[in-house]
This record gives structure tokens, C-alpha cells and sequence, in this order.
């Protein structure tokens, strides 16, 4: 809705063939001037608002400097350590504490806990930002066509999402993951999409059917919109809030629920750097050497924390109803 | 009410029916054969496994073999596992302990977390809400086994003041720490759920109406404030209860408790796919039942809400 203010014909519908148009003469001078909208000044726009009340926020620049610095770890993790995560490891090192240019010590194999670390974000960002991307797309898509089509096709639709939803997305994962013999990153982000989206698909059918009776909407439908075009120029941007809500918080928990595959042995193989696989390795030593399992669990938790946090500022940004208090 | 029940029963056959045979085919219809597995590296006579297959129904049409799996869950009769065991028993025998410890995890959240929230929500913006709003944060931000090795190094072994480990006969005491650890992420969630729901109504047109009738600041609080903001956080506390007990496969195996969720671990790694099928069918249905009684308590706490 905000993107064409400038389009003098308003998105009204280009006229079918053999289908005839009255358009009346614009009105260039006098009154017509003072009607006219003040194209200079930018519209106070629902996202222009969200986002000056999010910058006011120093837990939005909080939460924004953790998820950087989390993605820029994931992307070029050669930037913060220069050895290798699964070749240079020294058993001599076996459980050694923290040395000058290895502040977190070693682990049982004697590898850099402060290497390994680093290079485990790629997988849990990885997973999660897959996963998330994926459910946002098929929820959405799921949610919106249910939502506003309505009758047989929300019909079907809410009843696969019920099947969906009567299995918990753990449970389902651990039953998959554990039969799945290659087990890639992609296909982990692909089993918790799987079971992940009904959640989305039900919050999107929500809003949807709330913002479709809207006055705007009518009014693009005696413009002649077609039905396509109104669900994707007016309804789904104003759904879109609650759907960016939960996806950020539903990344924290595909990380979360990566991680908990790869303890469980079932994720991530163990050829790949994860903080949940890492995690599993060092408990082993829980006795010995209690202190390195919280290096990849810190960096688990941190990663989650920065995008749970974001999630709530968002929320309180995207909430109208929030933010007046 | 009755009728609504029945028809809202009615609705959740199909998705049982769908739930179950998603479970099914994606336990049966992988790629690989558990039965010649069963042998290990000098593999099983073909006459033997023919024999087995037969005796689970493996050799039949993969609708045959639903349907033979839908009979057993009417009759409650699942068969025998690969050792041999009745399967109903070891679901029986495994029930117990992880209900007695979701039950215990609902009632740590529900309790602390409810009465956190509200003192939170009461005192938005306050030093306590923001402290709280944080620690919430954290606890969610930590996976469930993280923290159960941390409450295991610290409160087990450094402490001393709860058992590390539960193993074969769980108690009140020893299902403690199992259990907070469980509760954990979902005492965050009903905590910020409660604060938000409180701080949301406790500005409410009728909060300020009973004020100025003159009721205490307890009767305000009590009925009117927190009556009102326990409905999200009790369809959530309802739903919980089915995500527990699945969730309880980590806490079980970190705890050794032989429970739904150990058996169920121990199950999958053996490859007893008739057993992981049984299993997972009883936990839909308990997740089902829960979202059930979530939305028959509705009415008991929105007036507004008659169900006809």
C-alpha cells in the first residue's frame, strides 16, 4: 500500500479489452491544487514509524551488534582465528587449559576450543536461516491463500495444518533426522521446516482474514484489482508484522532445535564444526573438565539471545498498540 | 457444551488419522530394511527374515499395514517389539515416571512462572521487570541440555543439595532437577507471556472501573487483572504439556530416567520402528488431548466465551 502513492492512477486495473472506461478530466487548477497531496513530504508511513521507535532503543543496537557479529563469525570465520578447527589439534594439548593464543584451551582431542567455536556459528546460522526463510515462505503462502480465498481451500488447508501441528516439531525431527542416512545442513534446515511452518501458516491465515475486510481492500476491488494482485499489494504487506514477529523469534528456535539434534547425535555429522555436536563431545569430559562445555554453549546462547531480543523489539515496533503506552 | 465436545472430537479424528500416517510412513516407508539389520554383520536366513516380516506385517501393502497399526491403537495392542517385549507394557511401564515429571515441570512453570509475570507486569519498567525480562531472555536463549549440565556440575556435584542422576527409581526428590530443567524454557515463556497479558490489562477500561468502586488493590489484582491475563497464558500451559513430554527425550537421556523419552531414544537407535511408531502415537494423542482441554478451559475462564 505505502510503495504507490505516486501513481497517478492509483493501481487501478488496466482496462480489459472491449471493456470501457470513464476517466474524468483532472481538475489542473484552483481547488484541485489544494486537494492535491504534498508529494515532497514523505507520507509518515506504519514502517517509517516502527522504524524511528526501534533505533530509540538501545536493546534494538544491542541485539543488531550480537546478530552481525554472530553472521560475520558464520561467514568468514578466518577472519577471527587463523587455525584450523579439525586439523590442528595436538593430543599432547589433550584437555589443556586456556595459553596464550588459545584463551579457551583445548579439548579431549586436543584441538583450539576458541577455533572451534568460532567455527560452529556457521552451522547454526546456517540451519536457522534456512529453515526460517522456508517456513516463512511456505506459511505464508499456506496462511494467506487459506486466509483469503477461504471456503474449500481453507478448508484443506487448516486441516493439514492441524495434522501438521498435532506433531511436536522436536519429536517429529528426532523421528526423521534418526533415518535420514546424509545429513547435511540443508536437509536438517529442510525437517525442521517441515514440521516448523504450521505455527506461521495459522498467525498469517489470522491476520490475513482480519485485513482482507478492510475499507481499502473493498476499495481495490471496485477499482477492478484482481484478487492476486489485491492479496499481494494490499493484504499481505499488512499482514506482514506478525509473521516478521514470529520468524525472528522461530530462528532462535531452529538454532536451538539444531543444536538439539546434533547433541542427540542425529544432526549435523560429526565431520562437521557444530556447537551442538561440540557440545555433546565436551560433556563427555563433564567431570574432568566441566568449564569447556559453556565455550560453544555461550556461543549457542548468545547467537539465540541476539535474535530473541530483536524479535522483541520488533514486536514492540510492529505493535501499534504497544507502543502508545 | 456436550455437543460441542462431540462435534470438536469429531474434528480431531482426521487429525489423528493424518498425524499417525504421517508418522507411520515416514518411520516405514525409508530407505533402508530394519529387518535385515536385525542381524547384524552376518545378516539373518532370508527364510528367517521372511518370517519376521511376516509377523510385523512388513510384507503386506503399506495400507495394509496402517490400517493393521490403526487396529492395534484401537485395541491397544501394538504387538511385540524385536526383544520380544509387549509393546503396551513397555509403554506402560515408561508412562508413569515421564508423566510424573511433566506434571511436575507444568506446575514449576505454571506457579513461578504466573507469579513472576505478574509481579512484572504489575511493575512494567520497573528495576524487577527488567531484571526479569532479561534472566527470561537468557533461560530461553540456553538449550535445555545446556542447563541441565550446568544444574547438574552445580547444583548436583558442587552443591550436593539434589541427586545428579535419577536411574531406576525415580522419586519426588530425584525428579526435581529433571524436572525445573525441563520447565525452564517454558517458565521463560509463560513468565514474558503473563507480563505481557498483565501489563496489557492492567490499564484496562474496567481495571480503573473497579478501582474506583472501591476494591482493594488484592480483589483488583486477583479478579479482575489476572482472571483476564491467564487465558493466552493457559492455552499455552495446555499445549505445553504434549511439547513436554516429547521434549522430555533430552532431559530423560542427560537424567537417565527410563521413561517415555529414554525408551523412545533407546527405540530409535535400535531401529525398533514398530516401537517408535507406538510411542510417538501415544505423545500425538496426549498433545492432542492437551490442545483439547486448553480450549474447554476457555469457557471455564472467559464468560465471554459459550460454547453452545
Amino acid at each position: 500500500m505505502p510503495d504507490n502513492y505516486d501513481d497517478p492512477r492509483g493501481g487501478l486495473a488496466t482496462p480489459r479489452p472491449g471493456q470501457e472506461h470513464f476517466v474524468a478530466e483532472v481538475d489542473e487548477g484552483g481547488l484541485g491544487a489544494v486537494d492535491a497531496v504534498k508529494s515532497d513530504s514523505a507520507p509518515s508511513s506504519f514502517w517509517r514509524d516502527a522504524w524511528r521507535e526501534m533505533r530509540g532503543r538501545w536493546l534494538f543496537w544491542v541485539s543488531a551488534a550480537i546478530i552481525l557479529l554472530v553472521v560475520l563469525v558464520a561467514a568468514f570465520p578466518g577472519w577471527f582465528t587463523s587455525l584450523d578447527p579439525r586439523l590442528d589439534c595436538e593430543l599432547t594439548e589433550s584437555l589443556g587449559g586456556p595459553e596464550p593464543g588459545h584463551p579457551f584451551g583445548f579439548d579431549k582431542q586436543g584441538c583450539d576450543i576458541y577455533t572451534r567455536t568460532i567455527y560452529g556459528a556457521r552451522a547454526s546460522v546456517l540451519v536457522g536461516i534456512m529453515s526460517t526463510t522456508m517456513v516463512v515462505l511456505v506459511g505464508a503462502v499456506m496462511g494467506s491463500i487459506a486466509g483469503y480465498y477461504g471456503k474449500w481451500f481453507d478448508t484443506i488447508l487448516s486441516r493439514v495444518t492441524d495434522i501438521f501441528f498435532a506433531i511436536p516439531l522436536v519429536l517429529a525431527a528426532i523421528v526423521i533426522m534418526s533415518v535420514t542416512p546424509n545429513r547435511t545442513a540443508f536437509i536438517v534446515a529442510l525437517v525442521l521446516a517441515l514440521f516448523g511452518w504450521p505455527q506461521i501458516a495459522r498467525i498469517t491465515r489470522g491476520t490475513v482474514m482480519s485485513v482482507k475486510n478492510n475499507e481499502f481492500v473493498t476499495a481495490a476491488r471496485s477499482l477492478g484489482m484482481s484478487r492476486g494482485r489485491i492479496l499481494r499489494r494490499h493484504v499481505l504487506p499488512n499482514a506482514s508484522a506478525p509473521i516478521i514477529v514470529y520468524a525472528t523469534v522461530a530462528l532462535g528456535q531452529f538454532i536451538v532445535a539444531e543444536a538439539s539434534l546434533s547433541f542427540l547425535g542425529i544432526g549435523l555429522p560429526p565431520s562437521v564444526v557444530s556447537w551442538g555436536g561440540d557440545i555433546n563431545q565436551y560433556q563427555q569430559a563433564i567431570r574432568t573438565a566441566p568449564e569447556i562445555i559453556l565455550y560453544p554453549a555461550g556461543g549457542l546462547a548468545l547467537t539465540v539471545l541476539g535474535f530473541m531480543m530483536m524479535g522483541d523489539v520488533v514486536r514492540d515496533a510492529l505493535d501499534p498498540k504497544a507502543r502508545k503506552r | 457444551m456436550l455437543s460441542y465436545l462431540g462435534r470438536r472430537i469429531l474434528q480431531l479424528i482426521p487429525v489423528f488419522l493424518g498425524a499417525t500416517l504421517l508418522l507411520y510412513a515416514m518411520v516405514f516407508l525409508r530407505p533402508g530394511d530394519p529387518i535385515a539389520a536385525l542381524g547384524g554383520e552376518r545378516g539373518l536366513p532370508e527364510a528367517t527374515q521372511e518370517a519376521i516380516r511376516a509377523e510385523y506385517n512388513l510384507d503386506k501393502p503399506f495400507i495394509v499395514q496402517y490400517l493393521l497399526f490403526l487396529r492395534g491403537v484401537v485395541t491397544l495392542d501394538f504387538g511385540v517389539d524385536f526383544r520380544g517385549r509387549e509393546i503396551t507394557e513397555v509403554i506402560a511401564n515408561a508412562f508413569p515416571v515421564t508423566m510424573q515429571l511433566a506434571l511436575m515441570a507444568l506446575v514449576i512453570e505454571a506457579v513461578f512462572g504466573i507469579g513472576f509475570g505478574l509481579i512484572a507486569g504489575l511493575r512494567k519498567g520497573k528495576f524487577f521487570d527488567g531484571t526479569v525480562m532479561v534472566l527470561s531472555l537468557t533461560l530461553i536463549a540456553v538449550p535445555t541440555f545446556v542447563l541441565g549440565f550446568i544444574m547438574q556440575i552445580v547444583v548436583g556435584v558442587n552443591l550436593g543439595w539434589l541427586p545428579v542422576t535419577v536411574g531406576n527409581n525415580p522419586d519426588f526428590v530425584s525428579l526435581l532437577m529433571p524436572a525445573i530443567v525441563l520447565a525452564g524454557t517454558s517458565f521463560a515463556y509463560v513468565l514474558r507471556l503473563t507480563r505481557t497479558s498483565v501489563a496489557e490489562n492492567s490499564t484496562a477500561d474496567y481495571v480503573r472501573t473497579a478501582r474506583a468502586r472501591g476494591l482493594g488493590r488484592y480483589q483488583v489484582t486477583t479478579r479482575h487483572v489476572l482472571r483476564n491475563s491467564l487465558i493466552p497464558v493457559v492455552t499455552f500451559i495446555g499445549a505445553d504439556l504434549g511439547a513436554l513430554m516429547s521434549g522430555s527425550i533430552i532431559t530423560e537421556g542427560i537424567f537417565n530416567i527410563h521413561g517415555v523419552g529414554g525408551t523412545l531414544y533407546d527405540a530409535i537407535t535400535r531401529g525398533e520402528s514398530v516401537t517408535v511408531v507406538a510411542m510417538t502415537t501415544v505423545l500425538v494423542v496426549v498433545y492432542i488431548a492437551a490442545n483439547l482441554l486448553v480450549d474447554l478451559l476457555y469457557a471455564a475462564l472467559d464468560p465471554r466465551i459459550r460454547y453452545a
